[in-house]
């Protein structure tokens, strides 16, 4: 819930689905002032843009330090905090 | 792979904003790119800024797939648009240095070269006299960023000649843009329209009838604006768009179009919009 600029990386241990999942709810909470739901649409319900998804590329990139790259990098990996949560999941263990 | 471009070679002069979004549009659409700008400290900074809106792209899907990328060449020499078969002047929106940019372009490429202006306001008959082959120039208003949105506007200045407007829908062609065409005035259609509707939705703020938020959020819900004016306007970025308005204001004397207190202000204060990570809004670090 850190409203300044400084990202500190999540390290080695305690990713989780409910922690992930957790933090990006908190986020997105604070960026687009909305409480969303985790299979909730961000774009098909206008309340993201597409400038919002690439800034939601670097957080993800920044703060569980991974690179989302390749075919990857898709609009359908960002569309709900469920779809973000697997990705980082599945590139950390990756 | 197997794609048939015709020998598309871009040149683009100005690595700002617009030259940067050019440059990505065209790049990854498989075009070769010579960027030009006048510090090669701006050219680094706009290498990773081309690179971060080649994701965004692909992010969003818009690159024709299995077409390599176009390499991206910088450089601080307008000598090396000489080779290109068609330049862009992506420059700021002052008459005295768009003349400058466009005399030096049009003095060192080949005769058939097309040169194009993503001129915002000033009109093509006016930039026709500062080049040697008038016929050459058309007006080509990409929009921001260029590679999500297709529709381009082109301005054909009195002077455009048939062979440069063949030219200019091939290449718009090439890059998957769809234009439409028409005729030279100040502002042309789109800055005609939006530049005095975001200086109105600033006026609208700085007189405190409604916050941004709220005259955004009205013109959102109630017209159908994808934006709002004053995000929109912290896309264009709001030095270019003082600069716009003032180019408009001198030549139609429209006094909506007289950049009001608050946008001075604001560019005062270094706060540009998105590009400096803070203008109508607070956009927390610089966007790609």
């Amino acid at each position: 819930m850190t409203t300044g600029q400084a990202i500190t990386p999540v390290t080695a241990e305690a990713v989780t689905a409910e922690a992930v999942s957790e933090a990006l709810t908190a986020f997105l909470a604070e960026r687009i002032k909305t409480e969303v739901a985790p299979d909730q649409d961000l774009f098909a319900s206008g309340l993201a843009s597409s400038m919002f998804a690439m800034q939601l590329v670097v957080h993800l990139e920044e703060t569980y330090d991974i690179a989302i790259i390749g075919p990857e990098l898709k609009l359908d990996n960002f569309r709900t905090v469920q779809a973000m949560t697997a990705l980082v999941l599945r590139l950390r263990d990756g | 792979m197997g794609t048939d471009l015709p020998d598309h070679r871009l040149a683009i002069v100005g690595a700002g904003v617009m030259g940067t979004n050019i440059a990505t549009l065209a790049t990854g659409h498989g075009v070769p790119v010579v960027l030009v700008d006048v510090a090669d400290a701006v050219l680094d900074r706009a290498r990773t800024a081309i690179a971060g809106k080649l994701r965004h792209a692909q992010l969003m899907g818009v690159l024709p797939p299995g077409r390599p990328h176009g390499t991206l060449t910088t450089s601080t020499s307008l000598d090396d648009a000489a080779g290109a078969t068609t330049v862009i002047e992506a420059v700021t929106e002052l008459p005295e240095t768009k003349a400058k940019v466009l005399a030096g372009v049009s003095a060192v490429v080949q005769p058939g070269t097309t040169l194009i202006s993503n001129t915002s306001c000033i009109p093509v008959d006016e930039m026709a006299d500062w080049v040697v082959r008038p016929g050459e120039l058309v007006g080509v208003h990409f929009m921001n960023p260029s590679y999500l949105i297709k529709m381009v506007e082109v301005i054909r200045g009195p002077r455009t000649g048939e062979a440069t407007m063949a030219a200019v829908t091939g290449l718009l062609t090439a890059l998957g843009r769809e234009a439409l065409v028409i005729r030279d005035s100040p502002g042309f259609v789109i800055n005609r329209l939006l530049h005095p509707l975001i200086n109105t939705a600033a006026m609208l703020v700085e007189e405190g009838v409604a916050t941004a938020e709220v005259v955004d959020g009205l013109l959102e819900g109630c017209l159908g604006h994808a934006t709002g004016p004053l995000r929109t306007g912290d896309l264009i970025g709001l030095d270019n768009l003082v600069d716009s308005l003032n180019v408009l204001y001198e030549r139609r004397g429209d006094e909506s179009c007289r950049p009001c207190e608050l946008l001075l202000a604001k560019v005062r204060d270094g706060d540009l919009g998105r590009k400096t990570g803070r203008g109508f809004y607070d956009y927390g670090k610089v966007a790609s």
